[in-house]
């Protein structure tokens, strides 16, 4: 009886693309939102995971989140390079500071200060030039998509784009003569400011006077070392915060979970899609069922098992649910790979994609039990009615 | 002659809401094995319930009614599904057909029922078609076919696994006066033997003359059986 049933369902094909659509849109909506928020949260911790080399982060307890900075002493370095258990710790200077662009305007960057002997905690891609030109005077590193954006060069005609920054171009930073020296790939940040690279001792110069400008330390653990262990005992000599990579992205990804109007944003949006999916699927579904209410009543009437009108609903709706879920799902990768190179975040984690296939499964299950209570409870004399 | 339906004093109350509505009251009636039986009289003189009963979808309030002397009431009803697509064929009066299987798929359906391959039960249901004149349009679906075509779909469905009673719903009234007679014509002449009973209900007058027996309703009673 199962050709039966897929005969049923696809013999009207209006009917079935429509099922399928309904489905479809269920599972774009489902996944699309989603998708976009996961993209803004990882953007808010993007710099502690492009940040790959050190296991630890240490700064001033009161810290909440990556871009809350509140400086250290560069004493606290010291301190934190005579824990035991620590095999190397490098300073990190990162601020928001204001570039003066070739057309008078300015823009806030996100400046980073790299320790000027390693250069630890530099842009995880170098697209053009080398990392180590950070040594050479006035030299900066920025991010691809600040260079061609927000730091670009005034237009040549109007109403075109900015003409891309590119090494050997110059910008000037608190008054300060910066030179690029080379171009980086970065993960776009929540507030999607350019990004700056330079040593340590420059961003200070660049910085505007403080007495504490050290932001973080950065920290290696030694071969073998519990990073959980060390970081207590970093707590426990300095009395500063020290959080592992992992932690220090939760730490951040809650702050903005917690106090930020995202969650719930998105989180009603993403509830209204699923709302309005499981409404539109689920009714087209029940529709198509009550359409066939007489083509089930006949198939009771010859003898057939409520078992298999129950195994022919759920056939019917395994199938459109699996093509409504796959097209939904292709169509949201195919979103995101269109919005690859815009500044549209996006993340489609694996995760998402057993969230959506399980609400669109809820969603059949849903319109199939209710279509199936409907065929059980058919009485068959309906087919001696004209 | 063997008694292929035997209804003893059934009773049918409709309950319909708060009101009841007494369809079958008291009916006594017999049909054959190798007869065909008429079932008329007017609209809601119970004719349809009496044939709901007598095919084992509607259960009796009271009274017995038994088919090829089994009381399909008192089977679980696991045993009636089974007993229903086993010996009973149906011919209803808008076809009923699936519109999107074509014809020897439709036909083929009580025999899948009944657990027959699908390529078997296709390739019985063509040869049943060929029997009510439509071998050569196996592939069609029923929009693609007349109304008298889709009746004799419908007839090769209800023939196809060989059943012991076939009831027929108003068979004729959807057609016209030459596709009527061709359908009784044909209900005659391939559907009935010494093995099977039908019980046809209409309203059509031009189709008495195929009766055996006619059994006239009224009121639900059997008034009158000639």
């Amino acid at each position: 009886m199962n050709h039966i049933a897929l005969k049923m369902l696809m013999g009207d094909t209006g009917k079935y693309v429509g099922i399928v659509m309904g489905l479809t849109f269920a599972s774009l909506i489902m996944t699309q939102q989603p998708a976009i928020f996961l993209g803004i949260m990882a953007r808010t911790y993007s710099f502690i995971s492009d940040t790959g080399l050190p296991d630890i982060w240490v700064m001033d307890e009161k810290v909440q989140f990556i871009d809350d900075i509140k400086p250290l002493q560069d004493t606290e370095l010291y301190r934190v390079r005579g824990i035991s258990g620590v095999a190397w710790a490098m300073p990190m200077y990162k601020g928001l500071l204001k570039a003066r662009l070739a057309n008078g305007m300015f823009q806030t960057c996100n400046v980073v200060g790299l320790d000027d002997t390693t250069l630890i905690g530099g842009p995880p891609i170098m697209l053009e030039g080398k990392i180590s030109d950070l040594r050479r005077s006035d030299s900066v590193i920025i991010d691809v998509d600040g260079a061609k954006e927000k730091l670009g060069k005034p237009a040549l005609t109007p109403n075109s784009t900015p003409v891309p920054l590119k090494i050997g171009d110059s910008l000037e930073l608190n008054d300060h003569r910066a030179i690029v020296v080379g171009i980086a790939k970065v993960t776009r940040t929540f507030q999607s400011q350019p990004v700056i690279y330079t040593t340590y001792s420059r961003a200070k110069s660049y910085a505007p006077r403080e007495r504490k400008l050290l932001s973080f330390v950065l920290v290696k653990a030694a071969q073998g070392q519990n990073l959980n262990e060390l970081t207590r005992r970093i707590r426990e000599k300095t009395g500063l915060a020290a959080y592992t990579r992992n932690e220090f992205i939760e730490l951040t990804y809650h702050y903005f979970m917690k106090n930020t109007g995202i969650p719930i944003n998105f989180g009603m949006s993403v509830l209204l899609g699923f709302i309005v999916g499981a409404a539109i699927a689920g009714q087209t579904f029940y529709n198509f069922t009550l359409e066939n209410i007489r083509q089930f009543g006949v198939l009771k009437a010859m003898g057939t098992s409520n078992w298999t009108l129950l195994r022919m609903i759920l056939l019917q709706a395994v199938l459109v649910g699996s093509i409504g879920y796959g097209m939904g799902v292709g169509l949201t990768a195919l979103f995101g790979y269109a919005m690859r190179h815009s500044i549209l975040a996006f993340k489609f984690p694996w995760q998402l994609l057993l969230f959506s296939g399980v609400g669109v499964s809820l969603i059949c299950m849903i319109a199939a039990l209710i279509s199936i209570i409907k065929v059980i409870r058919l009485e068959p004399a309906i087919v001696f009615k004209s | 002659m063997v008694a292929a339906v035997r209804c003893e004093k059934l009773v049918k109350i409709y309950d319909t809401g708060g009101q009841k509505v007494i369809a079958l009251n008291g009916i006594d009636l017999s049909i054959n094995l190798g007869e065909l039986m008429m079932l008329v009289g007017p609209s809601g003189c119970g004719k349809t319930t009496l044939i709901s009963v007598i095919a084992g979808i509607l259960d009796q309030d009271s009274g017995v009614c038994e088919l090829f002397g089994e009381n399909v009431n008192a089977m679980r009803s696991k045993d009636k599904l089974q007993f229903r697509a086993r010996h009973i064929g149906f011919v209803f009066q808008a076809f009923n057909l699936l519109p999107s299987l074509n014809a020897a798929e439709n036909v083929s359906i009580p025999l899948l029922i009944n657990g027959v391959k699908r390529a078997e039960a296709e390739r019985l249901a063509i040869k049943v078609l060929e029997q009510v004149g439509l071998g050569d349009r196996w592939k069609s679906f029923p929009s693609q076919l007349s109304g008298g075509q889709q009746q004799r779909v419908a007839i090769a469905r209800a023939l196809v696994h060989s059943p012991r009673l076939i009831v027929c719903d108003e068979p004729t009234s959807a057609l016209d006066h030459v596709s009527g007679h061709n359908v009784m014509t044909l209900l005659k002449e391939v559907a009935l033997h010494q093995d099977r009973a039908l019980v046809i209900v209409t309203h059509d007058a031009r189709i008495f003359e195929f009766a055996d027996r006619i059994a006239q309703m009224d009121d639900g009673h059997v008034v009158k059986v000639t």
